[in-house]
């Protein structure tokens, strides 16, 4: 990674988003999950989880994770990883937020570069 | 990952204690490595077979006895076949062929045989009772005691009150003697030999023995010989050779066991007494391993758990690789589990050559005991009366210890040795390490101080967890309570729970005691206050958190939403794909034209893909977008239906028969009274989910039987039962009493409700609480204490104001509007 050449696309404000919750954007076929922590950070993963697609949007945000609603899996909202045992990466996406404004690089895919 | 394809097949034939054990082990040892398939020919899990005489007693209930239920067969990723019995063993196309056996006399098996290939085998038949072939042996009425179904077969006869003969004054035949005079029956037990359990006992202690069940109403006739049994169509009567002639209701042979090995004779494998195996299990087929009371190992076979669990070891060490474990046979001890009745031997204590023996009678306690020495070492022990030193003794015979320095005193038992009399604790602090304490398990006091220490453990229910120790027949349970005490001092608190989960070191029931003590009313503060590890809990705790502060602050607590599992945090069901369940209530199971029509009408303008009826009587609507759900509701809501909770931790279902108005037994109207019950309950959370039900008469169409909550109406009124199971776990309702008019009968059912969201642990069901609480001590709150049931009740009907808001109606008015909207659909520019 060298240059941060960054597409932004605005997608809301971080107040659109409840503490410890999640929103979904939807981009073409793809719905990515936007993630509010406890203390306002914001993480953007796709909305499906690497063991059988569950989607994360609708699971438990605690700390820096979130606990999939199908079965439990615990996937980390900064690199997207399985934690514990459990093996897999969901893409995740960059974020900016800026004057209360949410923007996501959707060209820009962290877990593939 | 492990693939399946790449796992090698064991299958297991019988499912008992030894197989089980070695299973366990097996998991523990390498989770994964097997893809495993069990038969049982016996229709159910594996369970603590020792225990049934406690069962046949009413001490425990059968649930209480199952070690692995089904959901430990779904968790370890088992596949258990039950009521299918191996018929055949092909040893060249390494298959196994099994037979499903019908469940009624006459009937057809339900499922056609099915065969299925191993790569390594078990085979863990057990052993059968001997049945004497006398004249009449045949007759019905005539039971062995070896399973479940022979203790329901006595329970059932034991219900008539007569008279029961017992043939065997061993161990099995006096604790089936024992149970049905519990039960209520009068019994006599048939011994041939002159003294009773002479393979464990001396005459001395036999005699004691004998007088003791005597003195409970128990007659004994030794050198008896049966002749016969009598009967037309079913037992009446035992024939004596002496001519005596005895009524008998029901007779129990308990006479003895022979190893289970016709099928492993029939594949060829060689049997002698016993399936034969060398010290690693095997047997003359490297891939087959025999285990348990079917297989001869050093031409021994053996017939009480100990050896068993030792050989369960040593099978699952050989799965995985580790040849060098091997079985050797050791000295076991018996007891015998008849409450109020102490007794214990082990080794050898016939008279002979070169042995001396120790005698200590103490008449006036009914205390007897015989130690034999050899060389000044214990060779044999027999204690009846005060047991509590048959530990001490049993590990100074396992380790051949001379006994010179402490004969004096060595009778009176570890509290004299050296003179010095001790304190319990200290006796037990003063046992060596390799003093074994749980005989079933083999489980020295080493294993035990070493898992403390080792792996932090601090109760009872732990030790039970990573030893096993005094998890069989639990008769070392007070010496294992002593050594934790020995070894934690004031930190061993036998109350000791397990923390919530990895944010806190408290336990469920300390952290609701302290959100009551100290009137914590927010999330935030509980974390706070109680120190929470995490800084916003987890996935675990934060449904918990939300469930007790809502329980404990009617009215006054506001929900988090963002700590609710999705499907009640959006009141729908998730589906695997994302998209959503809707069930509506359909009170009682009844519905009407218009709820269909609209039903119907909700189905095709949404293009819903699938409609089903539940197992709880009501209308599943499946496939629904998440997007479509405020609609879906609002039209639904406009036909007069709301939210049936069908994913929440509350009130499910209130299923019903038709009852009296229209069935020709229904005895009260329960139909309405289900109505009644589920308008009453709707909307609350409790900490599982709550399902109900109310048959009509005994018939239980309702199958209120296996519910959480049960109503059997009957002519004088209504039978409330509870605790049922018919998920992962099965097990029948207990009664909890009788009342006469539907008033009552939802007061109680309130109270009761009331009491379980007080108490209950969050995701515990009714059945767990109450196994935990007592069920004695619910009835005494709910049925007894009047006072105290309008107390619960009232709470109840208090927390209900609150709570019985339909959730749609709220959101299709707009709250929590976020959920059912994406935030945005992003307008990208193609990316460069
Ligand atoms: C829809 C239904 C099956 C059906 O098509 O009939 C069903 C569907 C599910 N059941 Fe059930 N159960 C349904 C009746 C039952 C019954 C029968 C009954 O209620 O009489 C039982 C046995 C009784 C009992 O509750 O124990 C039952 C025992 C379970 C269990 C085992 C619970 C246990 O403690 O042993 C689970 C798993 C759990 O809760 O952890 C479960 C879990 C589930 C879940 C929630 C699985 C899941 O976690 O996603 C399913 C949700 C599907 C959905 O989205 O609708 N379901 N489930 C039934 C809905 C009844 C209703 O009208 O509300
Ligand atoms: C009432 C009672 C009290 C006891 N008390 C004690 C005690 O206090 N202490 C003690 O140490 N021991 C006690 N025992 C003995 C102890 O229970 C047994 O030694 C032990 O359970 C044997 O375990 P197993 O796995 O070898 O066989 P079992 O537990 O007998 O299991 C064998 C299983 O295999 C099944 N099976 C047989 N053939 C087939 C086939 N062809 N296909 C499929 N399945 C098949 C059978 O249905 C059975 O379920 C007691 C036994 C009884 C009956
Ligand atoms: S509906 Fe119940 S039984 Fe059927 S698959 Fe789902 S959880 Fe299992
Ligand atoms: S799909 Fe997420 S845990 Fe299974």
């Amino acid at each position: 990674m060298n240059a941060e050449i960054r597409t932004w696309t605005p997608v809301g404000t971080i107040d659109d988003i409840p503490r410890r919750g999640a929103r979904c954007v939807k981009n073409g076929d793809m719905t990515i999950a936007v993630f509010r922590t406890v203390d306002d950070q914001v993480f953007a993963l796709e909305d499906k989880c690497p063991h059988q697609n569950g989607p994360l949007s609708q699971g438990i945000v605690h700390d820096n994770c979130v606990t999939c609603p199908l079965h439990n899996w615990v996937i980390s909202l900064e690199t997207g990883c399985a934690q514990g045992a459990d093996e897999g990466q969901t893409n995740n996406f960059p974020v900016r937020v800026q004057d209360g404004q949410v923007y996501l690089d959707l060209t820009f895919n962290k877990s593939t570069s | 990952m492990v693939n399946n394809c790449d796992k090698k097949r064991l299958v297991v034939v019988g499912n008992g204690m030894a197989p089980g054990r070695a299973l366990e082990r097996l998991i523990e040892r390498a989770p994964d490595s097997y893809d495993i398939t069990i038969f049982n020919a016996e229709p159910r899990v594996n369970y603590d077979r020792i225990m049934l005489s406690p069962v046949l007693s009413g001490e425990k209930s059968f649930e209480e006895i199952v070690i692995h239920g089904d959901g430990w067969y779904v968790q370890n990723g088992i596949t258990l076949y039950k009521g299918a019995k191996v018929t055949g063993i092909d040893r060249i196309a390494k298959t196994v062929t099994a037979e499903f056996v019908a469940s009624g006399s006459g009937q057809a098996p339900l499922q056609p045989p099915i065969s299925v290939e191993y790569d390594k085998l078990i085979v863990a038949t057990g052993s059968s009772p001997i049945i004497i072939p006398v004249p009449g042996h045949d007759l019905p009425g005539v039971l062995a005691y070896r399973d479940l179904d022979d203790v329901n077969a006595m329970l059932l006869a034991a219900k008539s009150k007569g008279n029961a003969v017992v043939i065997g004054g061993g161990l099995l035949g006096l604790e089936a003697a024992a149970g049905l005079m519990e039960q209520g029956m009068s019994v006599t037990v048939l011994h041939l030999m002159p003294t009773l359990m002479e393979r464990q006992l001396d005459p001395a202690a036999g005699h004691l023995l004998q007088r003791s069940l005597e003195a409970r109403g128990i007659d004994v006739i030794t050198r008896a010989n049966t002749k016969a049994i009598v009967g037309d169509n079913k037992v009446e009567a035992v024939e004596l050779d002496s001519g005596q002639v005895l009524p008998a209701d029901l007779v129990v042979m308990a006479v003895g066991i022979r190893p289970n090995s016709g099928l492993a004779e029939a594949a060829g494998l060689a049997v002698n007494r016993g399936i034969v195996v060398d010290n690693s299990m095997r047997t003359d087929d490297p891939e087959i391993f025999a285990l348990g009371e079917c297989a001869e190992a050093d031409g021994e076979v053996f017939g009480l758990v100990a050896p068993l669990y030792e050989m369960a070891n040593v099978v699952a060490a050989q799965l995985t690789g580790e040849e060098s474990k091997s079985f050797k046979s050791s000295a076991t001890a018996t007891k015998l589990k008849v409450t109020g009745i102490n007794l214990y031997s082990a080794g050898d204590f016939a008279e002979g050559e070169g042995r001396e023996e120790i005698v200590l009678r103490d008449g006036a306690r009914g205390n007897y005991r015989r130690l034999v020495l050899k060389d000044n070492k214990i060779i044999g022990i027999v204690m009846y009366g005060d047991t509590a030193d048959g530990a001490w003794f049993f590990d100074l015979l396992k380790r051949d210890v001379d006994v010179s320095d402490m004969r004096e005193t060595l009778i009176f038992g570890q509290n004299y040795a050296g003179g010095i009399p001790l304190d319990p604790g200290a006796a037990v602090a003063a046992l060596p390490d390799e003093a074994e304490v749980c005989g079933c398990n083999g489980v020295c006091k080493g294993d035990i101080t070493g898992a403390i220490a080792g792996l932090g453990l601090k109760s009872l229910d732990d030790v039970r967890a990573h030893t096993k120790a005094s998890a069989s027949c639990g008769t070392c349970t007070g010496l294992v309570e002593q050594i934790l005490k020995a070894q934690l001092g004031d930190a061993y608190n036998p109350a000791v729970v397990t923390p919530m989960c990895g944010c806190t070191d408290l336990g469920h029931d300390e952290v609701r005691r302290l959100i009551v003590a100290k009137e914590i009313k927010s999330l935030p503060d509980v974390m706070q206050q109680l120190e929470w590890k995490t800084s916003c809990g987890c996935a675990k705790c934060r449904p918990a958190l939300n469930y007790y502060l809502l329980a404990t602050w009617p009215g006054e607590y506001e929900d988090d939403n963002q700590s609710r599992f999705i499907n009640e945090r959006v009141h729908a069901n998730i589906q695997k794909d994302g998209t959503y369940s809707v069930v509506p209530r359909m009170w009682g199971g009844v519905t009407s034209a218009s709820e269909l029509r609209a039903i119907a009408d909700v189905v095709e303008k949404f293009d819903i893909p699938t409609v089903k009826c539940t197992g709880g009587q009501r209308i599943d609507m499946l496939g629904v977008k998440k997007e479509d759900l405020l609609a879906v509701w609002a039209d639904l809501n406009a036909a007069g239906m709301v939210s049936g909770a069908a994913y929440a931790k509350g009130l499910r279902t209130v299923k019903t028969c038709v009852g009296k108005d229209w069935c020709r037994f229904g005895t009260q109207d329960s139909t309405g009274l289900g109505i009644k019950l589920e308008k009453f309950l709707w909307g609350s959370w409790t900490p599982a989910k709550l399902k109900l039900a109310v048959s009509g008469c005994p018939r239980n169409c309702a199958e209120a039987t296996c519910k959480d909550i049960g109503v059997i109406c009957v002519d004088s009124g209504y039978e409330i039962h509870f605790g049922g199971a018919a998920g992962l776990d099965i097990k029948g309702t207990e009664v909890l009493g009788n009342v006469a008019s539907e008033e009552e009968a939802i007061e109680v059912i309130g109270a009761l409700t009331q009491l379980y969201r007080e108490q209950g642990r969050y995701l515990e069901r009714i059945y767990k609480w109450a196994k935990r609480v007592g069920t004695e001590k619910i009835r005494e709150q709910i049925l007894d204490d009047r006072e105290r049931r309008v107390e619960l009740y009232e709470r109840f009907v208090y927390s209900q104001k609150f709570a019985q808001i339909d959730p749609w109606a709220e959101r299709v008015a707009g709250k929590d509007a976020h959920e059912f909207q994406p935030m945005s659909v992003a307008t990208m520019e193609a990316a460069e």
